[in-house]
């Protein structure tokens, strides 16, 4: 007879100090482990109720201007470092890992309308409302110095936008027309100008580093290729667009924030029809940046919300906002994908974490593998609706709720009667328009 | 002029795994590829079917892995393994084995009902006449005994080793591993049997009122409480796949319940006489029953059919299967053991044993090879080899966890309880789509829109320049769109014209 009886030995199951960690013997097979998606769907739910329980994103706010912040400027070199610009002329320059002020001087008399770092990050640019192009260090002034830019340009008209190629020692302004200057010369190698008469913003595009778009009043953006003479071609849509922000991964993209409460995100080559209308501001939208990653931006409105959108997402995925924070005017994605800075009316510039409900700084090798866990349950089951309910809950302010609510029952009004409407004539007389290409007027060449 | 020899790998590129073992982690078939057009849904569902494949394939390569192998008997020659005894086995096998084969002997306190907690390290008995024991049973320790004072219908564990609850002549009596009384509960009266829900944390009493009800053993609270209408219920198993009641019944129907449905979700008559017991299979594919009229029958609980049908001449008032497919019955005071009852017609038993008392209850212990007997005398623990698992999970049920793992993994337990609403008889719905909703959602926003803004829309020809935008070029551009949808129309009646013709018909040597 042969016989063979289960018989461990405990030596193998059992550590053999106090010290050891415990062992801990893995079996895979399925049946030892029933109810796998029940399990799996409560440790979902337990995951998205805890990530709302975490969700704080407020970090820091950086107090200090004294009037209403205009624009920022991220450093190009280093992460802890930020520039601000303000309404009463005034640049500072923050530690953003002390939370502190490192260096404040009056840049300009009248707003600072923009800022951007060189790439080198050793210098900065600024142009103001004082017709000027000024040109720092980016260094504290030794003891005894006084601030003093490296160079001034004297223009004619007021600049409003500013900003510099990604790796030669070229910017562009806008105010008037659209200028592109050397950084040698004292007046511009070439302009724009596409019978406008103002432009409010002017950003290259970081991949194809020699192509621009602009914002235009008459309700247009207009793209350029610096190496060319005219302009390439522009869109007019419905309401005028505030500024706009290329996708740092993806060269052909852009997203613009509009004065009709969207943003828009176009394709460079196909300007007839935006890829996607992004809704769900309920004032105008000022300024949209980019997340390093390409996959989603940050957009400020002036009703005190900041938005996180995904870059394919026709609705927010996430709305920051506090009582004390007033219309947010600009704002930053820092280029480590974890942080967003926003700066408002009231004189502070606020630091919050891109993701809310993130633990930050350094995590031991479990918790990493804990959250990560945690975060691929909740997208395994999103769409389940008590789950997709609890992770879409949201605390609004009372009037952004209320006006969210109008804003809904005047669309449906709308739609209604463009229904009624359609059915009542003839069949074909009333095409359909579909959302996105409601918005453009026309693409010219 | 030099040649390189050059050395080939005689086995190139990755280890083959053999085909029964990724079998055993494929959990569903792929998908139907979505239309070309979407591309989305197809990058969702390739990438997310590749990392499915990829765990599949690393988690039958670490079974190779496993630590220990199960447990088998071979006769010699002309030598059966049912005439061979539990004595010669125990002398047979090592020392620590051999001590699993004891017998309690208990003959005051009645027959005894038993249980072994989910990690099988411990034992509970209830003898009729009141005696309740709890044991750690490997290493001979009494971790507590009273007497309830009571008869005892039934005992069983709870979630873990510290509390159990017994199913007095009254009510429902929870006691911890100490003894003490915890809770009295008069809510379940005339309790018959029970059966633990481990991972949601229910207990269901089947009682002589024909009541069915569910107690959340974590809140203590009532969750169902079923009137089946149907008698006396003492005959109650539960399908461990999908934490589905299953009871017997006096006119041989077997009746499936959940907590959530006031009917039984399935009835299926199964004998002609009153069914005596029933069990069904850790995967939740087979379910054993035998009955008053002698005969032992498998089916196939996830098709309802019903596959084997065995005589046994004194019919089994006890059954258990255990974790490796080994079938016990029990017949007054023999008990036999089959092996392989499900899917091979089985003429003999694997093994038999003659105990001192009738046989009251019946259990394999969980990753032993081990059986436990309540009788009339007592207690007798077996030893049934390759009845038990040889692998266990140790995030799962650990019989060498410490208290600090315990406490570990009851928390986590209780965090990942899975709520009784989800209990049906496929454990697998929430993964399924639901497309009766979808289609009803859609038909709503067609009618709140107007127009349906997933239907394709016209073809309208590009107006191209240098004449190619005659009338007959636009006419034939558009028929080609147009009989691009006829081209996949006829196609598919061509595919099933070709199945057709492929059957041979008698008159086909006829046909030229």
């Amino acid at each position: 007879m042969k016989v063979k009886v289960i018989a461990r030995n405990p030596d193998d199951y059992v550590r053999e100090t106090k010290l050891d960690i415990q062992r801990v013997p893995r079996n895979y097979d399925p049946s030892l482990h029933p109810f796998e998606v029940s399990r799996e769907y409560t440790r979902a739910l337990n995951a998205t109720k805890l990530e709302r329980v975490f969700a704080k994103p407020f970090v820091a706010s950086l107090d200090g201007h004294r009037d209403g912040v205009n624009c920022m400027a991220k450093h190009a070199k280093s992460l802890s470092t930020l520039l601000s610009g303000s309404c009463d002329g005034e640049v500072k320059v923050w530690n953003l890992s002390k939370h502190e002020c490192v260096r404040t001087f009056q840049a300009h008399e009248g707003f600072v309308r923009g800022m951007v770092v060189r790439y080198c990050g050793t210098s900065f640019f600024t142009v103001g409302d004082d017709k000027t192009i000024k040109q720092w260090k980016m260094e504290s002034p030794g003891y005894g110095e006084e601030e003093e830019p490296i160079n001034t340009i004297l223009g004619k008209t007021v600049y409003t936008g500013l900003d510099h190629h990604q790796n030669d020692p070229v910017f562009a302004t806008c105010g008037q027309q659209v200028d592109i200057w050397d950084e040698q010369r004292s007046s511009p190698i070439r302009s724009f100008t596409w019978g406008v008469d103002s432009f409010s913003s002017v950003h290259f595009n970081p991949v194809e580093t020699e192509l621009l778009a602009s914002c235009a009043s008459d309700r247009s953006i207009v793209l350029y290729d610096m190496r060319e003479s005219t302009p390439l071609k522009k869109v007019i849509m419905t309401m005028r667009s505030n500024t706009l922000s290329w996708n740092p991964m993806e060269a052909y993209y852009f997203t613009c924030a509009n004065e009709d409460y969207n943003l828009y995100t176009y394709d460079m080559r196909y300007l007839a029809k935006p890829i996607m209308v992004h809704m769900d501001h309920v004032s105008a939208v000022l300024d949209v940046d980019y997340a390093p990653t390409g996959k989603e931006f940050v957009s400020a409105s002036f009703d005190k919300t900041i938005r996180i959108f995904a870059k394919d997402g026709g609705h927010s995925r996430e709305v920051y906002h506090t009582k004390r924070m007033q219309h947010v005017i600009c704002i930053k994605w820092s280029a480590d994908n974890k942080y967003i800075l926003s700066g408002s009316d009231e004189m502070n510039i606020r630091l919050w974490k891109a993701n809310a409900a993130e633990k930050l700084g350094v995590l031991a090798p479990r918790e990493r593998e804990a959250a990560n866990y945690s975060q691929k349950l909740k997208e395994k089951f999103q769409h389940h609706p008590q789950i997709r309910r609890i992770a879409r809950h949201r605390h609004l302010p009372k009037t952004i709720y209320h006006q969210t609510k109008e804003l809904r029952i005047m669309k449906e009004a709308r739609r209604r009667k463009e229904r009624n409407v359609r059915k009542h004539s003839k069949p074909g007389s009333v095409p359909v328009v579909s959302e996105k290409e409601k918005h453009v007027v026309t693409v010219m060449k | 002029m030099f040649m390189f020899f050059q050395k080939s790998d005689p086995f190139p590129g990755p280890a083959p795994i053999p085909e029964d073992r990724l079998q055993k982690f494929k959990r569903k078939d792929k998908l139907k590829k979505p239309h070309r057009k979407q591309h989305k849904l197809r990058d969702i569902i390739a990438r997310s079917e590749d990392a499915s494949e990829m765990a599949q394939k690393q988690a039958a390569r670490f079974d190779l892995l496993l630590p220990e192998e199960a447990g088998f008997l071979e006769g010699d020659e002309d030598e059966d393994t049912c005439m061979i005894s539990q004595e010669d086995i125990a002398e047979a096998v090592d020392i620590t084995s051999g001590a699993k084969y004891f017998n309690l002997k208990l003959s005051q306190f009645g027959p005894y009902r038993l249980d072994y907690s989910k990690t099988g390290r411990h034992l509970l008995l209830g003898g009729r006449r009141g005696h309740v024991a709890c044991i750690d049973w490997t290493s001979k320790q009494l971790m507590c005994e009273i007497n309830v004072m009571e008869s005892v219908n039934d005992v069983k564990w709870l979630h873990s080793e510290a509390m159990y609850a017994v199913a007095q002549k009254k009510w429902l009596y929870i006691y911890d591993s100490n003894g003490i009384e915890l809770h009295c509960i008069r809510k379940f009266n005339d309790v018959l049997r029970m059966q633990f829900l481990p991972y949601h944390f229910l207990l269901a009493t089947a009682s002589a009122t024909s009541f069915l009800q569910y107690l959340d053993v974590s809140v203590g609270k009532e969750v169902a409480a079923i009137c089946t209408k149907t008698g006396r219920l003492d005959v109650m198993c539960q399908n461990p796949h999908n934490a589905i009641i299953h009871l017997g019944h006096a006119n041989g129907t077997v009746t499936l319940w959940s907590p959530n449905q006031k009917e039984a979700l399935v009835k299926m008559l199964c004998h002609q006489g009153g069914v005596r017991s029933v069990a069904v299979d850790k995967t939740g594919t087979y379910m054993v029953t035998s009955g008053m009229d002698k005969k032992l029958k498998v089916y196939d609980i996830r098709a309802f059919k019903p596959l084997k049908s065995y005589f046994l001449p004194a019919g089994a008032a006890c059954l258990s299967l255990s974790q490796r497919g080994l079938l016990s019955a029990a017949t007054g005071d023999v008990v036999q053991v089959y092996k392989d009852v499900c899917s091979m017609p089985v003429t003999k038993p694997y093994m038999a044993h003659r105990l001192r008392g009738t046989v009251w209850g019946l259990h394999f212990c969980p990753f032993e090879d081990v059986l436990g007997v309540g009788h009339g005398d007592g207690f007798t623990s077996m030893l049934v080899p390759g009845a038990g698992e040889p692998n266990f999970d140790g995030l799962d049920a650990n019989p060498y966890r410490s208290a600090k793992q315990r406490q570990e993994w009851e928390v986590k337990a209780l965090m990942e309880k899975i709520q009784p609403d989800l209990i049906s008889l496929d454990p697998t719905e929430l993964a399924q789509v639901d497309q009766a909703t979808w289609e009803q959602r859609h038909q709503d926003r067609v009618e709140v829109l107007g127009f349906d803004p997933l239907a394709k829309e016209k073809f309208v020809p590009k107006y191209k320049k240098k004449g190619r935008s005659s009338a007959g070029a636009i006419e034939r551009r558009k028929k080609q769109v147009a009989h691009e949808e006829q081209r996949v129309k006829r196609k598919e009646r061509e595919r099933k014209k070709a199945a057709l013709s492929t059957q041979k018909s008698a008159l086909d040597r006829f046909k030229k």
